[in-house]
């Protein structure tokens, strides 16, 4: 397992090296990371360049997830409790489907808590390979949401 | 109204464990709201279904009205049960829960503000006749000198919107005044977001005993009084019922004053009626209502036989009390002893940590309410209450008699805890003769101190 902290500590590790490439295998665990030519910027956004300011009540709060790995991709935690929804309104398409590319900034789904929307990023790069908790229901702090391969 | 088919529980600890008990008794399922570090405690084990809330701090958890009443409608619970502290008397929450649907195990929100707010709470006393201690509040140096003036030192400092000790201050003299009123301005903005105080008169020889009151709204009981005077740093430690020694005539008159009070506002619930009480001159005053069920509701339940929780919940539901004052009996004498991880040796700092063995022994007359158990994890982040011993007895000294055996033979270990500080209270002769004030436990010790090694 590998915590948030460490892989922010890894890529700031790569960032400052000459390698562009990184695979790393312990037991379970697989992590595949890579620097893109044009990418100045930190891969993964710290907490507090998403940390919200004052928005509008109705407006969807960035809350990024932090990020738990795991053998067979990783989990992407509920940041809190709420209902989860899988598209931004009723009806519409969802954020994200079994097989689609994600950024760490891609919008995986909204929490809402009493009529506040707040939504969730991936928090990391990957492939979508399960949405793991139900459109509509009630998701727990720290419940894991979906889950990703990693690029 | 329906009757209540799941309870949400806002709270953790013992009284999760208690209202969890009661819930099962009568058939209600129920959802714990747990943080992330009570995931593991017995009461998430317990509940039909625990939820994470949030992360270990309250304010991230336990103190999120919003998080609560959507954990409760996502779970499908139509009831909400706030136990004591946290969000219990918060008129948001009851406001939300009101909004929302859900049945709020507790007063109402215009109860709540009655009795929350402290200023409030005395100028209802006032109206209603309640005796009040002499006093008045201050906003500035100025008006608090002249509220000393005309009450007189030493004067007690306390928040409006306090409870707990916070804010409170106790100044001796017209010098002292400006820094300790400074001080409990600050420290009530620190703790209740609100820096308004008032002035009391402080009353040097005084008992705190306070009243049960169980009400429907139309029907307003008692359920007798129960004496809260052993305190530390306004903090009760042990608490009894009957209060020892107490005249005919002063019992029937904090009856009086506190069902008035009730009446007078309107209650609906389950609520203590705190009085300080001067045995010398025979007089007793109105403190505040706590509008909740309380850490010492035991002791009454042992001597009347009554479920609180249980009534409460009917009461919640709508249903009249089908009781009348005559069927509420006082039997015997009861004694509750609130064990806490903390070190008496260094000065009563909290010891969180991991418990490795809880064993309490089933006595006759002995009745322990706790979360403990042999490798529990005690959080940093809440109150140092673990367990609550309650003794009952057909009087005073056998209660104490069961009692001294419980701390005795009970093993809680891994952690430091209080309660040789209980064996030493259940054994000081002034406690055993009964009716100390408040000021007791201030005195015993650094008697007990000085008979250390």
């Amino acid at each position: 397992m590998l915590t948030r902290a460490e892989i922010d500590d890894i890529l700031k590790l790569i960032d400052g090296s000459d390698f562009t490439e990184l695979k790393l295998e312990m037991g379970d665990l697989k992590l595949e990371l890579r620097k893109g030519p044009a990418q100045s910027a930190p891969f993964v956004p710290k907490a507090q360049d998403q940390a919200p300011g004052p928005h509008p009540p109705a407006a969807a709060v960035a809350v990024p997830a932090p990020v738990v790995a795991s053998g067979g991709g990783s989990e992407i935690p509920a940041p809190l409790l709420g209902t989860f929804w899988h598209a931004p309104r009723p009806g519409a398409d969802p954020f994200v489907k079994p097989g689609d590319s994600v950024t760490a900034d891609t919008v995986i789904g909204i929490i809402e808590v009493m009529k506040l929307m707040n939504s969730v990023s991936a928090g990391m790069a990957g492939t979508v390979l399960e949405i793991s908790a139900p459109n509509g229901e009630l998701v727990e702090h720290g419940q894991c949401l979906i889950r990703i391969q990693p690029h | 109204m329906a009757p209540i088919r799941r309870i949400f529980i806002a709270n953790r600890g013992e009284i999760a464990v208690r209202i969890i008990r009661t819930a099962r008794a009568l058939g209600i399922e129920t959802v714990l709201g747990v943080s992330k570090a009570d995931r593991d405690s017995l009461g998430a084990k317990l509940a039909t279904r625990a939820v994470c809330l949030g992360p270990g701090p309250s304010r991230d958890s336990y103190l999120r009205v919003d998080t609560v009443v959507q954990a409760a409608l996502g779970t499908g619970c139509d009831a909400v049960h706030p136990g004591y502290g946290f969000l219990s008397e918060n008129r948001d929450l009851a406001l939300a829960c009101e909004k929302a649907g859900i049945v709020f195990i507790g007063p109402s929100p215009a109860n709540l503000e009655a009795a929350g707010d402290k200023l409030t709470a005395r100028g209802h006393a006032l109206d209603a006749g309640v005796p009040l201690v002499p006093g008045g509040n201050a906003a500035s140096l100025a008006e608090a000198a002249e509220v000393a003036a005309r009450i007189g030192y030493p004067l007690l400092i306390k928040a409006v919107a306090g409870g707990g000790g916070k804010g409170m201050k106790r100044v001796d003299s017209a010098d002292a005044l400006a820094t300790q009123l400074d001080m409990a301005m600050s420290e009530a903005a620190a703790a209740f977001g609100d820096d308004r105080v008032y002035l009391e008169r402080f009353i040097t020889s005084g008992r705190h005993v306070e009243v049960q009151i169980l009400s429907d709204g139309k029907t307003v009981l008692h359920a007798g009084e129960r004496d809260c005077s052993v305190q530390r740093r306004y903090q009760k430690l042990v608490e009894e019922a009957p209060a020892p020694g107490l005249s005919p005539a002063l019992r029937a008159g904090l009856y009086e004053a506190a069902t008035t009070y009730a009446r007078h506002i309107g209650f609906r619930s389950l609520g203590t009626v705190e009085f300080m009480v001067d045995v010398e001159r025979a007089a007793f005053y109105f403190l505040e209502m706590n509008a909740r069920i309380q850490v010492e509701h035991p002791v009454t339940e042992a001597i009347t036989g009554l479920d609180l929780i249980a009534w409460q919940i009917a009461i919640a539901e709508g249903r009249p009390l089908d009781l009348r004052q005559d069927d509420i009996a006082l039997t015997g004498h009861a004694i509750e002893c609130r064990l806490n991880a903390e070190d008496i040796a260094h000065d009563f700092r909290p010891s969180p940590g991991r418990v490795t063995l809880a064993w309490f022994p089933a006595l006759p007359g002995l009745r322990v309410d706790s979360h403990m158990e042999s490798g529990a994890m005690i959080p940093p982040h809440y109150d140092s209450m673990i367990a609550k011993l309650i003794a009952h007895g057909p009087n005073r000294t056998a209660a104490i008699a069961t009692m001294q055996q419980a701390l005795v033979v009970l093993r809680l270990e891994g952690i430091a805890t209080n309660t040789a500080l209980h064996g030493a209270i259940m054994a000081d002769p002034a406690f055993a003769a009964g009716g100390v004030d408040t000021n007791y436990l201030a005195g015993l010790l650094p008697r007990l101190a000085g008979d250390g090694p």
